[in-house]
Protein backbone atom coordinates (compact mmCIF):
# COMPACT_ATOMS: atom_id res chain seq x y z
CA UNK A 1 0.00 0.00 0.00
CA UNK A 2 1.33 3.47 -0.87
CA UNK A 3 1.95 6.09 1.77
CA UNK A 4 -0.85 8.24 0.29
CA UNK A 5 -3.36 5.38 0.51
CA UNK A 6 -2.39 4.73 4.13
CA UNK A 7 -2.91 8.42 4.95
CA UNK A 8 -6.33 8.54 3.28
CA UNK A 9 -7.41 5.37 5.08
CA UNK A 10 -6.23 6.87 8.39
CA UNK A 11 -8.19 10.04 7.75
CA UNK A 12 -11.37 8.06 6.94
CA UNK A 13 -11.07 6.03 10.13
CA UNK A 14 -10.43 9.21 12.15
CA UNK A 15 -13.49 10.86 10.62
CA UNK A 16 -15.73 7.82 11.16
CA UNK A 17 -14.62 7.23 14.75
CA UNK A 18 -15.10 10.95 15.51
CA UNK A 19 -18.64 10.90 14.11
CA UNK A 20 -19.55 7.69 15.94
CA UNK A 21 -18.01 8.89 19.19
CA UNK A 22 -19.76 12.24 19.29
CA UNK A 23 -23.09 10.88 18.02
CA UNK A 24 -23.15 8.25 20.73
CA UNK A 25 -22.04 10.79 23.37
CA UNK A 26 -24.75 13.23 22.28
CA UNK A 27 -27.40 10.50 22.28
CA UNK A 28 -26.30 9.25 25.70
CA UNK A 29 -26.56 12.76 27.14
CA UNK A 30 -29.84 13.72 25.50
CA UNK A 31 -31.43 10.41 26.52
CA UNK A 32 -30.37 10.75 30.14
CA UNK A 33 -33.39 10.94 32.46
CA UNK A 34 -32.50 14.45 33.65
CA UNK A 35 -31.67 15.88 30.23
CA UNK A 36 -34.82 18.02 29.76
CA UNK A 37 -34.15 19.60 33.14
CA UNK A 38 -30.45 20.11 32.40
CA UNK A 39 -31.25 21.65 29.02
CA UNK A 40 -33.77 23.98 30.63
CA UNK A 41 -31.40 25.00 33.46
CA UNK A 42 -28.03 25.17 31.67
CA UNK A 43 -28.74 25.62 27.97
CA UNK A 44 -31.73 27.91 27.87
CA UNK A 45 -31.44 30.09 24.78
CA UNK A 46 -33.79 32.78 26.13
CA UNK A 47 -31.78 33.12 29.33
CA UNK A 48 -28.55 33.09 27.33
CA UNK A 49 -29.67 35.98 25.16
CA UNK A 50 -31.08 37.90 28.10
CA UNK A 51 -27.97 37.63 30.28
CA UNK A 52 -25.23 37.89 27.64
CA UNK A 53 -25.09 41.71 27.16
CA UNK A 54 -24.61 42.42 30.87
CA UNK A 55 -22.09 39.60 31.31
CA UNK A 56 -20.16 40.81 28.25
CA UNK A 57 -20.02 44.30 29.76
CA UNK A 58 -18.78 42.86 33.06
CA UNK A 59 -16.22 40.83 31.11
CA UNK A 60 -14.48 44.07 30.17
CA UNK A 61 -13.41 44.26 33.81
CA UNK A 62 -11.79 40.82 33.49
CA UNK A 63 -9.90 42.00 30.42
CA UNK A 64 -8.81 45.15 32.25
CA UNK A 65 -7.62 43.19 35.30
CA UNK A 66 -5.81 40.75 33.03
CA UNK A 67 -4.01 43.40 30.97
CA UNK A 68 -2.89 45.52 33.92
CA UNK A 69 -1.63 42.60 36.00
CA UNK A 70 0.06 41.00 33.01
CA UNK A 71 2.16 44.13 32.39
CA UNK A 72 3.39 44.15 35.99
CA UNK A 73 3.95 40.40 36.12
CA UNK A 74 6.21 40.38 33.04
CA UNK A 75 8.55 42.95 34.59
CA UNK A 76 8.47 41.84 38.24
CA UNK A 77 8.86 38.14 37.46
CA UNK A 78 11.91 38.81 35.32
CA UNK A 79 13.43 40.86 38.15
CA UNK A 80 12.73 38.04 40.61
CA UNK A 81 14.25 35.44 38.30
CA UNK A 82 17.39 37.55 37.84
CA UNK A 83 17.69 38.00 41.61
CA UNK A 84 17.44 34.25 42.12
CA UNK A 85 20.18 33.58 39.58
CA UNK A 86 22.66 36.10 41.06
CA UNK A 87 25.98 34.34 41.71
CA UNK A 88 28.24 34.60 44.76
CA UNK A 89 27.80 34.48 48.55
CA UNK A 90 27.12 38.22 48.86
CA UNK A 91 23.68 37.85 47.31
CA UNK A 92 22.67 34.89 49.50
CA UNK A 93 20.06 36.88 51.50
CA UNK A 94 18.45 38.13 48.28
CA UNK A 95 18.33 34.62 46.86
CA UNK A 96 16.72 33.33 50.06
CA UNK A 97 14.11 36.07 49.89
CA UNK A 98 13.42 35.19 46.27
CA UNK A 99 12.99 31.52 47.12
CA UNK A 100 10.76 32.30 50.10
CA UNK A 101 8.60 34.59 47.94
CA UNK A 102 8.16 32.01 45.19
CA UNK A 103 7.41 29.23 47.69
CA UNK A 104 4.87 31.29 49.58
CA UNK A 105 2.88 32.68 46.69
CA UNK A 106 2.86 29.43 44.77
CA UNK A 107 1.76 27.60 47.89
CA UNK A 108 -1.15 29.75 49.03
CA UNK A 109 -4.36 29.35 47.00
CA UNK A 110 -4.94 32.42 44.81
CA UNK A 111 -8.43 33.00 46.22
CA UNK A 112 -6.98 33.24 49.74
CA UNK A 113 -4.37 35.79 48.68
CA UNK A 114 -7.17 37.80 47.07
CA UNK A 115 -9.40 37.56 50.14
CA UNK A 116 -6.61 38.36 52.62
CA UNK A 117 -5.35 41.38 50.70
CA UNK A 118 -8.72 42.65 49.48
CA UNK A 119 -10.33 42.67 52.92
CA UNK A 120 -7.21 42.79 55.06
CA UNK A 121 -5.28 45.73 53.61
CA UNK A 122 -8.20 48.22 53.65
CA UNK A 123 -9.03 47.11 57.20
CA UNK A 124 -5.80 48.83 58.32
CA UNK A 125 -7.76 52.09 57.86
CA UNK A 126 -4.69 53.91 56.55
CA UNK A 127 -5.71 56.90 54.49
CA UNK A 128 -3.19 56.21 51.72
CA UNK A 129 -4.19 52.55 51.29
CA UNK A 130 -6.57 52.26 48.32
CA UNK A 131 -10.00 50.80 49.11
CA UNK A 132 -10.88 49.64 45.60
CA UNK A 133 -11.47 45.90 45.56
CA UNK A 134 -10.44 45.70 41.92
CA UNK A 135 -7.13 47.34 42.83
CA UNK A 136 -6.43 44.71 45.48
CA UNK A 137 -7.54 41.95 43.13
CA UNK A 138 -4.95 43.11 40.62
CA UNK A 139 -2.26 43.30 43.34
CA UNK A 140 -3.05 39.77 44.52
CA UNK A 141 -3.03 38.28 41.02
CA UNK A 142 0.24 40.08 40.27
CA UNK A 143 1.88 38.72 43.44
CA UNK A 144 0.76 35.14 42.77
CA UNK A 145 1.53 35.02 39.08
CA UNK A 146 4.88 36.77 39.52
CA UNK A 147 5.93 33.74 41.57
CA UNK A 148 4.87 31.32 38.81
CA UNK A 149 6.24 33.34 35.92
CA UNK A 150 9.59 33.94 37.67
CA UNK A 151 10.03 30.16 37.74
CA UNK A 152 9.39 30.08 34.00
CA UNK A 153 11.98 32.79 33.40
CA UNK A 154 14.44 31.02 35.70
CA UNK A 155 14.04 27.77 33.76
CA UNK A 156 14.79 29.77 30.62
CA UNK A 157 17.88 31.36 32.14
CA UNK A 158 19.17 28.00 33.35
CA UNK A 159 18.55 26.42 29.95
CA UNK A 160 21.14 28.73 28.37
CA UNK A 161 24.39 26.77 28.35
CA UNK A 162 27.01 28.08 30.86
CA UNK A 163 29.53 28.29 28.00
CA UNK A 164 27.51 31.21 26.60
CA UNK A 165 28.02 33.16 29.78
CA UNK A 166 31.68 32.08 30.02
CA UNK A 167 32.30 33.21 26.45
CA UNK A 168 30.66 36.56 27.10
CA UNK A 169 32.70 37.09 30.27
CA UNK A 170 35.94 36.14 28.48
CA UNK A 171 35.17 38.87 25.93
CA UNK A 172 35.22 41.34 28.81
CA UNK A 173 31.49 41.75 29.41
CA UNK A 174 30.44 42.19 33.05
CA UNK A 175 28.01 39.74 34.66
CA UNK A 176 25.19 42.22 34.13
CA UNK A 177 26.13 42.89 30.49
CA UNK A 178 26.41 39.18 29.77
CA UNK A 179 22.98 38.61 31.34
CA UNK A 180 21.43 41.47 29.44
CA UNK A 181 23.00 40.93 26.02
CA UNK A 182 23.64 37.19 25.84
CA UNK A 183 21.68 35.11 28.34
CA UNK A 184 18.30 36.83 28.68
CA UNK A 185 17.59 37.28 24.95
CA UNK A 186 18.01 33.53 24.46
CA UNK A 187 16.23 32.62 27.69
CA UNK A 188 13.15 34.76 27.08
CA UNK A 189 12.69 33.51 23.52
CA UNK A 190 12.73 29.93 24.76
CA UNK A 191 10.12 30.44 27.45
CA UNK A 192 7.52 32.36 25.45
CA UNK A 193 5.21 29.29 25.07
CA UNK A 194 5.15 28.40 28.80
CA UNK A 195 4.83 32.12 29.55
CA UNK A 196 1.69 32.39 27.44
CA UNK A 197 0.45 29.23 29.10
CA UNK A 198 0.60 30.98 32.48
CA UNK A 199 -1.25 33.94 31.03
CA UNK A 200 -4.09 31.70 29.94
CA UNK A 201 -4.28 30.68 33.58
CA UNK A 202 -4.24 34.33 34.62
CA UNK A 203 -7.11 35.18 32.27
CA UNK A 204 -9.28 32.59 33.98
CA UNK A 205 -8.21 33.56 37.48
CA UNK A 206 -9.46 37.12 36.96
CA UNK A 207 -12.84 35.59 37.84
CA UNK A 208 -11.58 35.13 41.43
CA UNK A 209 -11.51 38.90 41.94
CA UNK A 210 -15.31 38.74 42.04
CA UNK A 211 -14.95 37.32 45.55
CA UNK A 212 -14.17 40.84 46.78
CA UNK A 213 -17.43 42.20 45.40
CA UNK A 214 -16.19 43.51 42.06
CA UNK A 215 -18.79 42.64 39.45
CA UNK A 216 -16.79 40.85 36.76
CA UNK A 217 -18.19 38.32 34.29
CA UNK A 218 -18.50 35.36 36.66
CA UNK A 219 -20.00 37.48 39.43
CA UNK A 220 -22.50 38.98 36.98
CA UNK A 221 -23.43 35.47 35.85
CA UNK A 222 -23.90 34.47 39.50
CA UNK A 223 -26.18 37.45 40.01
CA UNK A 224 -28.25 36.47 36.98
CA UNK A 225 -28.31 32.81 37.98
CA UNK A 226 -29.44 33.67 41.50
CA UNK A 227 -32.15 35.98 40.20
CA UNK A 228 -33.66 33.41 37.85
CA UNK A 229 -32.55 30.12 39.48
CA UNK A 230 -31.20 29.20 36.05
CA UNK A 231 -27.53 28.35 35.42
CA UNK A 232 -27.45 29.38 31.75
CA UNK A 233 -25.63 32.66 32.61
CA UNK A 234 -22.68 30.50 33.80
CA UNK A 235 -22.52 29.01 30.32
CA UNK A 236 -22.61 32.51 28.83
CA UNK A 237 -19.66 33.56 31.01
CA UNK A 238 -17.79 30.37 30.11
CA UNK A 239 -18.29 31.11 26.41
CA UNK A 240 -16.68 34.54 26.87
CA UNK A 241 -13.67 33.16 28.74
CA UNK A 242 -13.16 30.44 26.15
CA UNK A 243 -13.49 32.96 23.33
CA UNK A 244 -10.61 34.90 24.87
CA UNK A 245 -8.35 31.96 25.77
CA UNK A 246 -8.69 29.88 22.59
CA UNK A 247 -6.93 32.42 20.33
CA UNK A 248 -4.12 32.71 22.89
CA UNK A 249 -3.85 28.92 23.19
CA UNK A 250 -3.68 28.45 19.40
CA UNK A 251 -1.12 31.26 19.18
CA UNK A 252 0.99 29.44 21.80
CA UNK A 253 0.74 26.18 19.83
CA UNK A 254 1.81 28.01 16.71
CA UNK A 255 4.82 29.52 18.48
CA UNK A 256 5.89 26.10 19.77
CA UNK A 257 5.54 24.63 16.29
CA UNK A 258 7.49 27.45 14.69
CA UNK A 259 10.22 27.11 17.28
CA UNK A 260 10.50 23.36 16.68
CA UNK A 261 10.66 23.83 12.90
CA UNK A 262 13.42 26.40 13.22
CA UNK A 263 15.49 24.20 15.47
CA UNK A 264 15.04 21.21 13.16
CA UNK A 265 15.99 23.35 10.19
CA UNK A 266 19.25 24.43 11.83
CA UNK A 267 20.07 20.85 12.75
CA UNK A 268 19.80 19.75 9.10
CA UNK B 1 -5.93 -3.05 14.69
CA UNK B 2 -8.98 -3.47 12.48
CA UNK B 3 -10.95 -5.01 15.35
CA UNK B 4 -10.67 -1.99 17.63
CA UNK B 5 -13.42 0.21 16.09
CA UNK B 6 -15.93 -2.66 16.34
CA UNK B 7 -15.20 -3.10 20.03
CA UNK B 8 -15.48 0.63 20.63
CA UNK B 9 -18.79 0.68 18.79
CA UNK B 10 -20.22 -2.13 20.92
CA UNK B 11 -19.08 -0.38 24.11
CA UNK B 12 -20.61 2.90 23.04
CA UNK B 13 -23.89 1.26 22.03
CA UNK B 14 -24.15 -0.33 25.46
CA UNK B 15 -23.73 3.11 27.03
CA UNK B 16 -26.53 4.34 24.81
CA UNK B 17 -28.73 1.43 25.87
CA UNK B 18 -28.05 2.28 29.52
CA UNK B 19 -29.07 5.86 28.81
CA UNK B 20 -32.39 4.77 27.33
CA UNK B 21 -33.04 2.52 30.33
CA UNK B 22 -32.60 5.55 32.56
CA UNK B 23 -35.26 7.57 30.79
CA UNK B 24 -37.94 4.90 31.33
CA UNK B 25 -37.12 4.86 35.07
CA UNK B 26 -37.84 8.57 35.22
CA UNK B 27 -41.32 8.09 33.76
CA UNK B 28 -42.32 5.54 36.40
CA UNK B 29 -41.02 7.60 39.33
CA UNK B 30 -42.94 10.61 37.96
CA UNK B 31 -46.27 8.76 38.20
CA UNK B 32 -45.74 7.71 41.81
CA UNK B 33 -45.00 11.37 42.63
CA UNK B 34 -48.38 12.61 41.37
CA UNK B 35 -50.28 9.76 43.02
CA UNK B 36 -49.10 10.94 46.44
CA UNK B 37 -50.48 14.46 45.94
CA UNK B 38 -53.93 13.73 47.35
CA UNK B 39 -53.49 13.62 51.13
CA UNK B 40 -51.60 15.57 53.79
CA UNK B 41 -51.58 12.69 56.25
CA UNK B 42 -48.08 12.29 57.68
CA UNK B 43 -47.72 8.82 56.19
CA UNK B 44 -48.72 10.07 52.71
CA UNK B 45 -46.34 13.02 52.55
CA UNK B 46 -43.74 13.00 49.78
CA UNK B 47 -40.54 13.10 51.87
CA UNK B 48 -36.84 12.66 51.17
CA UNK B 49 -36.58 10.37 54.20
CA UNK B 50 -39.88 8.86 55.31
CA UNK B 51 -41.02 9.70 58.82
CA UNK B 52 -38.67 12.67 58.90
CA UNK B 53 -38.95 16.30 57.81
CA UNK B 54 -35.62 17.36 56.27
CA UNK B 55 -35.19 21.13 56.32
CA UNK B 56 -32.26 22.93 54.74
CA UNK B 57 -30.62 26.29 55.39
CA UNK B 58 -27.23 27.89 54.83
CA UNK B 59 -24.36 27.75 57.32
CA UNK B 60 -23.67 30.01 59.24
CA UNK B 61 -27.31 30.32 60.25
CA UNK B 62 -27.66 33.97 61.24
CA UNK B 63 -29.94 35.60 63.79
CA UNK B 64 -32.64 36.76 63.93
CA UNK B 65 -33.65 33.95 61.56
CA UNK B 66 -31.96 31.31 63.69
CA UNK B 67 -31.09 31.43 67.37
CA UNK B 68 -29.54 29.45 70.18
CA UNK B 69 -25.85 28.95 70.81
CA UNK B 70 -23.81 27.42 68.02
CA UNK B 71 -23.52 23.66 67.87
CA UNK B 72 -21.44 21.74 65.28
CA UNK B 73 -21.76 21.72 62.34
CA UNK B 74 -23.72 24.95 62.70
CA UNK B 75 -21.98 28.27 63.22
CA UNK B 76 -23.24 31.45 64.93
CA UNK B 77 -26.49 29.76 65.98
CA UNK B 78 -28.26 26.40 65.81
CA UNK B 79 -31.37 25.70 63.70
CA UNK B 80 -32.22 22.73 65.96
CA UNK B 81 -32.80 25.15 68.83
CA UNK B 82 -36.27 26.18 67.67
CA UNK B 83 -35.18 29.73 68.37
CA UNK B 84 -35.06 32.47 65.77
CA UNK B 85 -37.89 33.15 63.35
CA UNK B 86 -37.20 30.66 60.56
CA UNK B 87 -36.39 27.86 62.98
CA UNK B 88 -39.57 28.59 64.95
CA UNK B 89 -41.72 28.69 61.79
CA UNK B 90 -40.22 25.38 60.62
CA UNK B 91 -41.09 23.65 63.89
CA UNK B 92 -44.56 25.19 63.87
CA UNK B 93 -45.16 23.89 60.33
CA UNK B 94 -43.70 20.51 61.29
CA UNK B 95 -46.11 20.28 64.22
CA UNK B 96 -49.10 21.02 61.98
CA UNK B 97 -47.94 18.25 59.61
CA UNK B 98 -47.71 15.84 62.54
CA UNK B 99 -43.95 15.71 63.14
CA UNK B 100 -42.45 15.68 66.63
CA UNK B 101 -39.55 18.06 67.26
CA UNK B 102 -37.10 15.12 67.11
CA UNK B 103 -38.39 14.17 63.65
CA UNK B 104 -37.18 17.42 62.10
CA UNK B 105 -33.68 17.12 60.66
CA UNK B 106 -31.61 20.12 59.52
CA UNK B 107 -29.06 19.93 56.74
CA UNK B 108 -26.66 22.56 55.37
CA UNK B 109 -27.80 23.85 51.96
CA UNK B 110 -25.70 26.69 50.51
CA UNK B 111 -27.92 29.20 48.72
CA UNK B 112 -26.33 28.42 45.34
CA UNK B 113 -27.23 24.74 45.54
CA UNK B 114 -30.79 25.28 46.77
CA UNK B 115 -31.94 25.68 43.17
CA UNK B 116 -29.63 23.14 41.50
CA UNK B 117 -31.55 20.88 39.09
CA UNK B 118 -32.11 17.24 39.93
CA UNK B 119 -33.34 15.50 43.07
CA UNK B 120 -33.01 17.58 46.24
CA UNK B 121 -31.63 16.40 49.57
CA UNK B 122 -34.13 18.50 51.53
CA UNK B 123 -37.90 18.55 51.78
CA UNK B 124 -37.77 22.31 51.89
CA UNK B 125 -35.11 24.97 52.19
CA UNK B 126 -35.80 27.96 54.44
CA UNK B 127 -33.13 30.62 54.02
CA UNK B 128 -34.66 34.09 53.49
CA UNK B 129 -35.25 33.29 49.84
CA UNK B 130 -37.49 35.82 48.13
CA UNK B 131 -40.18 34.66 45.77
CA UNK B 132 -39.68 35.76 42.15
CA UNK B 133 -41.71 34.56 39.17
CA UNK B 134 -38.53 33.65 37.25
CA UNK B 135 -37.27 31.58 40.18
CA UNK B 136 -40.60 29.78 40.44
CA UNK B 137 -39.92 28.26 37.01
CA UNK B 138 -37.02 26.26 38.50
CA UNK B 139 -38.37 25.41 41.97
CA UNK B 140 -41.66 25.55 43.84
CA UNK B 141 -42.16 28.17 46.54
CA UNK B 142 -44.42 27.96 49.54
CA UNK B 143 -46.70 30.91 50.28
CA UNK B 144 -45.20 33.79 52.21
CA UNK B 145 -44.00 33.14 55.75
CA UNK B 146 -42.68 36.69 56.01
CA UNK B 147 -43.35 39.87 54.04
CA UNK B 148 -40.06 41.67 53.85
CA UNK B 149 -38.76 45.20 53.38
CA UNK B 150 -35.24 46.19 52.43
CA UNK B 151 -33.20 48.50 54.67
CA UNK B 152 -29.96 50.47 54.43
CA UNK B 153 -27.09 50.03 56.91
CA UNK B 154 -24.37 52.69 57.04
CA UNK B 155 -21.47 53.51 59.37
CA UNK B 156 -22.09 56.33 61.87
CA UNK B 157 -20.23 59.54 61.10
CA UNK B 158 -19.74 58.85 57.38
CA UNK B 159 -21.09 61.24 54.74
CA UNK B 160 -23.92 58.97 53.69
CA UNK B 161 -25.16 58.76 57.29
CA UNK B 162 -26.63 62.26 56.96
CA UNK B 163 -28.66 61.47 53.82
CA UNK B 164 -32.41 61.66 54.36
CA UNK B 165 -33.93 60.70 51.01
CA UNK B 166 -33.46 58.00 48.39
CA UNK B 167 -32.54 60.71 45.86
CA UNK B 168 -29.62 61.76 48.08
CA UNK B 169 -28.18 58.23 47.94
CA UNK B 170 -27.26 58.28 44.25
CA UNK B 171 -23.55 59.24 44.49
CA UNK B 172 -22.62 56.43 46.90
CA UNK B 173 -21.28 52.93 46.47
CA UNK B 174 -23.59 50.20 47.71
CA UNK B 175 -23.14 46.55 48.45
CA UNK B 176 -25.49 43.61 48.70
CA UNK B 177 -25.28 39.89 49.15
CA UNK B 178 -25.42 37.62 46.12
CA UNK B 179 -28.86 36.25 45.35
CA UNK B 180 -30.73 38.74 47.47
CA UNK B 181 -33.39 41.07 46.16
CA UNK B 182 -31.39 43.78 47.95
CA UNK B 183 -29.20 43.94 44.86
CA UNK B 184 -32.26 44.33 42.62
CA UNK B 185 -33.51 47.12 44.89
CA UNK B 186 -30.22 49.01 44.50
CA UNK B 187 -30.15 48.66 40.73
CA UNK B 188 -33.85 49.29 40.08
CA UNK B 189 -34.79 51.85 42.72
CA UNK B 190 -31.73 53.63 44.14
CA UNK B 191 -29.99 53.66 40.74
CA UNK B 192 -26.62 54.79 42.12
CA UNK B 193 -23.93 56.25 39.87
CA UNK B 194 -21.35 53.69 41.04
CA UNK B 195 -21.54 49.99 40.20
CA UNK B 196 -22.76 48.22 43.36
CA UNK B 197 -20.53 45.51 44.83
CA UNK B 198 -21.96 42.02 45.25
CA UNK B 199 -20.63 39.66 47.90
CA UNK B 200 -20.85 35.88 48.10
CA UNK B 201 -21.55 35.92 51.82
CA UNK B 202 -22.96 38.15 54.52
CA UNK B 203 -19.52 38.19 56.20
CA UNK B 204 -17.78 39.53 53.11
CA UNK B 205 -20.40 42.27 52.71
CA UNK B 206 -20.06 43.27 56.36
CA UNK B 207 -16.23 43.30 56.07
CA UNK B 208 -16.49 45.66 53.09
CA UNK B 209 -18.82 47.98 55.01
CA UNK B 210 -16.46 48.08 58.01
CA UNK B 211 -13.52 48.77 55.67
CA UNK B 212 -15.53 51.58 54.02
CA UNK B 213 -15.07 49.81 50.69
CA UNK B 214 -18.80 50.34 50.35
CA UNK B 215 -20.75 53.27 51.78
CA UNK B 216 -23.97 51.42 52.44
CA UNK B 217 -25.12 47.83 52.76
CA UNK B 218 -28.65 46.95 51.65
CA UNK B 219 -30.16 43.97 53.48
CA UNK B 220 -33.62 42.90 54.61
CA UNK B 221 -34.76 44.83 57.67
CA UNK B 222 -34.54 42.06 60.31
CA UNK B 223 -31.00 41.26 59.14
CA UNK B 224 -30.16 44.98 59.30
CA UNK B 225 -30.97 44.90 63.03
CA UNK B 226 -28.58 41.99 63.52
CA UNK B 227 -25.84 43.65 61.43
CA UNK B 228 -26.00 46.88 63.44
CA UNK B 229 -26.37 45.15 66.81
CA UNK B 230 -23.61 42.57 66.44
CA UNK B 231 -21.55 42.71 63.28
CA UNK B 232 -20.93 46.45 62.77
CA UNK B 233 -21.05 48.04 66.23
CA UNK B 234 -20.71 51.58 64.84
CA UNK B 235 -23.28 50.90 62.15
CA UNK B 236 -26.79 52.29 62.02
CA UNK B 237 -29.95 51.63 60.08
CA UNK B 238 -30.44 54.74 57.98
CA UNK B 239 -33.96 53.61 57.23
CA UNK B 240 -36.10 51.04 55.50
CA UNK B 241 -37.08 51.38 51.87
CA UNK B 242 -40.67 51.74 50.76
CA UNK B 243 -42.17 48.82 48.87
CA UNK B 244 -42.07 49.29 45.11
CA UNK B 245 -44.52 47.24 43.03
CA UNK B 246 -45.67 43.94 44.49
CA UNK B 247 -44.62 43.40 48.12
CA UNK B 248 -41.68 41.05 48.52
CA UNK B 249 -41.99 37.87 50.53
CA UNK B 250 -39.85 34.97 51.69
CA UNK B 251 -40.97 31.46 50.78
CA UNK B 252 -39.66 28.00 51.46
CA UNK B 253 -38.08 26.36 48.41
CA UNK B 254 -39.20 22.88 47.23
CA UNK B 255 -38.18 20.63 44.40
CA UNK B 256 -40.33 21.51 41.37
CA UNK B 257 -43.56 19.53 41.40
CA UNK B 258 -43.23 18.30 45.00
CA UNK B 259 -46.72 17.58 46.34
CA UNK B 260 -45.54 18.58 49.83
CA UNK B 261 -45.92 22.28 48.90
CA UNK B 262 -49.71 22.29 49.18
CA UNK B 263 -49.56 20.62 52.61
CA UNK B 264 -47.02 23.17 53.87
CA UNK B 265 -49.19 25.96 52.45
CA UNK B 266 -52.19 24.57 54.36
CA UNK B 267 -50.10 24.58 57.52
CA UNK B 268 -48.89 28.15 56.88
CA UNK B 269 -52.40 29.48 56.31
CA UNK B 270 -53.56 27.87 59.58
CA UNK B 271 -50.59 29.43 61.38
CA UNK B 272 -51.44 32.79 59.85
CA UNK B 273 -55.12 32.50 60.74
CA UNK B 274 -54.51 31.54 64.38
CA UNK B 275 -51.98 34.37 64.86
CA UNK B 276 -48.94 32.11 65.35
CA UNK B 277 -46.93 33.73 62.55
CA UNK B 278 -47.67 37.23 63.87
CA UNK B 279 -46.64 36.32 67.41
CA UNK B 280 -43.45 34.60 66.21
CA UNK B 281 -42.60 37.72 64.22
CA UNK B 282 -43.24 39.88 67.26
CA UNK B 283 -41.01 37.60 69.30
CA UNK B 284 -38.03 37.26 66.95
CA UNK B 285 -38.06 40.09 64.44
CA UNK B 286 -37.74 43.81 64.97
CA UNK B 287 -39.36 45.62 62.10
CA UNK B 288 -39.54 49.24 63.10
CA UNK B 289 -37.35 51.75 61.33
CA UNK B 290 -38.06 55.09 59.63
CA UNK B 291 -39.07 54.78 56.00
CA UNK B 292 -36.79 56.52 53.49
CA UNK B 293 -38.71 58.63 51.00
Amino acid sequence: MTAGGEGRRGATIALLSTIVFFTVLALAITHAPGWPEVRQTFFNWQEFKASMPEIARAFLLNVKIFLISEAFILVLALALAVVRSLPGPVFFPLRVLGIAYADFFRGVPTILVIALLGFGAPALQLSWVPLSTTFWGIVALTLVYTAYVSEVYRAGIESVHPSQNAAARSLGLSHWQSLQKVVLPQAVRRVIPPLLNDFIGLQKDTALVGFLGSVEAFKQSQIDAAATFNYTPFVAAAVLFVALTIPLARFTDWLVLRDRRRRQATRV
Amino acid sequence: MRRVPAIVLVALLSILAAGCGGSSNKASSGTTGTAAAASCKKSDLNLVNSGQLTAGTDNPAFPPWFGGSEKAPWKVSDPNSGQGYESAVTYAVAKKLGFAKSEVKWIVVPFNTSFAPGPKKFDFDINQISYKPARAKAVDFSDSYYDVNQALVVVKGTKIASATSIAALKPYKFGAQLGTTSYDYIVNNIKPSKQPAVFDTNDAAVAALKNKQIDGLVVDLPTAFYVTAVQVPNGKILGQFPTVGTPEHFGMVFEKGNSLVSCVNDALSQLRADGTLASLQAKWLQADAPVLK
